[in-house]
C-alpha cells in the first residue's frame, strides 16, 4: 500500500504533517524556502505585532540541564506590515502567519496587511507566557478571545487557528471560546512559564527573569492537552510541545492531532530534523499499513 | 564526560589587559574554550547586564582563553568593565571554522576582528609565508602587532599595520592595501574578519582574482544556537552555518556587504 504524509487540518492541506513552530527562525523568506526544501510541511512565522518589536535584551534563552529550553525572546518581530512586504513574492511555501495583539482591531489591521500574500492560515497567539497584555493574558480572557476570533473570521476567508497554552484560566475554556466563535483549528500548547537561577551569581539568568519552557520536558503535558481537547471537541488539532523524534509525532497523532509543530528540536538537531521525522513517520505508516495520516489520528482514544 | 556547549559555565576573570583605551582582554581558565577553533564564538553572559557573542581569544597560558572586547554598546561596555575576580557565564564554542590553506597566506583583521586571526595564526605551518594586515583608526587603537610578530617568529612573515589617519604604519584603509597585495603576488588563501564593509571589499578583491577567501561574519545574534533566527543572512544562519563563509558563497549573497538586520529583524542598508 502507498503511504502518504499528506494531511488535512480542516481545510488546510499540507504535504507533510511536520511544521515549524512559531518563534523559531521565522523572519526571512529565504530561510522559509530552505525549511520547506528540508521537509517542513508548513512554516509558522514569528508572532507578528502591529508595530515592529525589538524584544528583550539578552540573555533571551537558557538551556536546561536535563533537556529543554527556557526562552524570553520577547516576541521580537519586524511588524505585520514589513513582514507582509517581505513574503509577497512567495508562491510555493505554505506559510502560516502567527499574530499577536491585545484587542480585536489589532488582528483585523494585521490580517489586512496580507491581502496580496499567499497565506495558508493565520495562527492567533493566545498563549505566549512572557509578554504583558498579549499572548497568555489574552488567552486567559475567554470573552476577549471570542471577540478576537469573531473579528478575525469576519476579516478573512483564510482558515484561522488558535494557539492555546497553560495560563490562569483553564485552557479548555479558551478552546471552547474559540470554537464557539468559529475557529478552524487549535494548536496546543505554547511554552510553559518558567525560570532559571544561576547559583554562582545568585540571580535569574534571563533578562526578563521569566520565560517559556519548551522541548522534551513539556511533551507529556502537551500530549495530555491534545488528548483532552480531542476527547471533548470535534475540531482539527495541531500538536506542539517537545517533538524531537518521529515517535513523538506519532504519539500526538494517536492522541488526536492531525499535524505537529516543532521548534526546540531545531536548536538541538538543526534543520535535518524535518526529513528525519518525515522518514520515521512514513516507515511507521508502511509497517502499520496506513495510507494516510488520518488513519491514525485519535486511535489512542479507543482503548 | 564532554560538556554540553549549551549549558552555561561560570568562570572567573583572572587577568584584565588594557590593549588600547577602548579595548581590553579578559583572561580566564577553561580548557574547553582554550581549544576553540578559529572562527568559533562563545555566548558571554555578563550577569545583570546582557549576553553577547564573542570570538574566543587565545591565551599564552595552557588551558586558558580570553575575550578581547571593545566598549561600544551596553553589552560590550558591561564586559569591558568586568574586573579581575568577577564572574561571567559562557556557553559554546559555537560555529564552524576556517579552512586553512598552505603556502602564501594573507590574514586581514580590523579592530577586534583580529581575535579569530590570532587564533588562526596558531594553526599555520612553519613553512607558510604569512602576511597579516592590521587595520585601525589611529595609533592609539593599534593592538596585537607584537603578539602577531611573536606567534610568527619562526615563519617567513610580515605584519603590516594601517591606520585611517596615518598616525602609525601605512596611511589609509586596510582594504586598499589588500587590493595592492593581491595585485602584486599570488596568495593561496585570504582570511578576513572585521567590519562588514571591510570584509566585503576584501572578499571582492580576492574572489575576483580567483583566490580562495573566507570571512568570519558578525550579525545581530540573540540565541547563538539557531532558534531565534536573528542572525540570518540569505538562507543561512551565521550562528549555525557560519561564522565562516567562503568567498564563492558571499560574492553571490544579496545581503552580505549591503544589508544587516536590526533587533526587530528588519533589513536595513549599511
Amino acid at each position: 500500500m502507498e503511504s502518504s504524509l499528506a494531511t488535512s487540518i480542516g481545510q488546510i492541506q499540507l504535504d507533510s504533517p511536520v511544521m515549524l513552530a512559531s518563534g523559531i527562525l521565522g523572519i526571512s523568506l529565504d530561510v522559509f524556502n530552505r525549511l520547506y526544501r528540508s521537509g517542513a510541511g508548513a512554516v509558522v512565522t514569528k508572532s507578528l505585532s502591529t508595530e515592529p518589536w525589538e524584544g528583550y535584551p539578552n540573555p533571551t534563552i537558557f538551556s536546561v540541564k536535563g533537556g529543554g529550553w527556557i526562552n524570553a525572546v520577547g516576541l521580537s518581530n519586524p511588524g505585520a506590515t514589513n513582514f507582509a512586504k517581505m513574503i509577497e513574492p512567495n508562491q510555493k511555501v505554505p506559510i502560516i502567519i502567527s499574530l499577536v495583539g491585545s484587542i480585536p482591531e489589532d488582528f483585523e489591521m494585521m490580517v489586512k496587511q496580507f491581502e496580496n500574500c499567499k497565506v495558508t492560515a493565520y495562527e492567533l497567539n493566545l498563549s505566549c507566557p512572557h509578554v504583558a497584555k498579549v499572548g497568555l493574558e489574552v488567552g486567559d480572557d475567554p470573552e476577549l478571545v471570542k471577540k478576537i476570533v469573531t473579528t478575525t473570521k469576519n476579516t478573512t476567508d483564510v482558515p484561522i487557528i488558535a494557539k492555546v497554552g497553560l495560563g490562569t484560566t483553564h485552557y479548555l475554556n479558551t478552546v471552547s471560546a474559540a470554537i464557539d466563535s468559529g475557529i478552524d483549528a487549535i494548536t496546543a500548547i505554547n511554552t510553559v512559564r518558567a525560570m532559571a537561577i544561576d547559583v554562582e551569581t545568585q540571580r535569574p539568568i534571563l533578562s526578563n527573569k521569566f520565560g517559556g519552557l519548551s522541548g522534551t520536558p513539556i511533551k507529556p503535558i502537551a500530549l495530555r492537552c491534545v488528548y483532552e481537547i480531542s476527547l471533548k471537541h470535534n475540531i482539527p488539532i495541531i500538536g506542539c510541545g517537545g517533538v524531537s523524534t518521529w515517535e513523538d509525532a506519532v504519539e500526538f497523532f494517536l492522541a488526536g492531532a492531525s499535524a505537529i509543530q516543532l521548534g526546540s528540536a531545531v536548536g538541538d538537531n538543526w534543520i535535518d530534523i524535518f526529513s528525519e521525522i518525515n522518514n520515521g513517520i512514513l516507515q511507521y505508516m508502511k509497517r502499520k499499513n496506513y495510507s494516510s495520516i488520518k488513519d491514525m489520528v485519535g486511535l489512542a482514544k479507543k482503548s | 564526560m564532554q560538556r554540553n556547549p549549551n549549558h552555561t559555565t561560570i568562570v572567573t576573570i583572572e587577568k584584565v589587559i588594557d590593549e588600547t583605551p577602548t579595548v581590553r582582554t579578559l583572561v580566564f581558565s577553561d580548557n574547553v574554550m582554550s581549544d576553540a577553533l578559529p572562527g568559533q564564538f562563545a555566548m558571554v553572559w555578563i550577569p545583570g547586564v546582557n549576553e553577547l557573542p564573542m570570538s574566543v581569544m587565545i591565551s599564552k597560558e595552557p588551558d586558558k582563553a580570553a575575550f578581547t572586547v571593545r566598549k561600544h554598546g551596553p553589552a560590550s561596555t558591561g564586559l569591558f568593565n568586568i574586573k579581575e575576580g568577577q564572574q561571567i557565564g559562557i556557553r559554546g564554542p559555537y560555529g564552524n571554522s576556517f579552512d586553512l590553506k598552505e603556502g602564501k597566506l594573507l590574514l586581514v583583521g580590523g579592530g577586534t576582528g583580529l581575535v579569530p586571526m590570532m587564533r588562526l595564526l596558531t594553526f599555520v605551518k612553519p613553512t607558510d609565508d604569512v602576511t597579516i594586515l592590521i587595520g585601525a583608526k589611529s595609533k592609539d587603537e593599534v593592538f596585537f602587532e607584537n603578539l602577531a610578530n611573536s606567534i610568527l617568529e619562526n615563519n617567513p612573515h610580515k605584519v603590516i599595520v594601517s591606520t585611517d589617519d596615518g598616525s602609525y604604519g601605512e596611511k589609509g584603509f586596510v582594504t586598499d592595501l589588500v587590493e595592492k597585495l593581491v595585485d602584486e603576488s599570488h596568495f593561496d588563501g585570504v582570511y578576513v574578519c572585521g567590519p562588514e564593509i571591510m570584509m566585503y571589499k576584501t572578499v571582492q578583491s580576492a574572489h575576483s582574482r580567483n583566490i580562495f577567501v573566507q570571512a568570519s561574519l558578525e550579525r545581530m545574534m540573540k540565541c547563538g544556537v539557531g532558534i531565534c533566527g536573528s542572525c540570518c543572512i540569505g538562507e543561512d544562519l551565521v550562528c549555525r552555518d557560519g561564522t565562516v563563509f567562503d568567498g564563492d558563497y558571499l560574492s553571490s549573497n544579496k545581503e552580505f556587504g549591503h544589508f544587516y538586520r536590526n533587533k526587530a529583524g528588519i533589513l536595513e542598508k549599511y
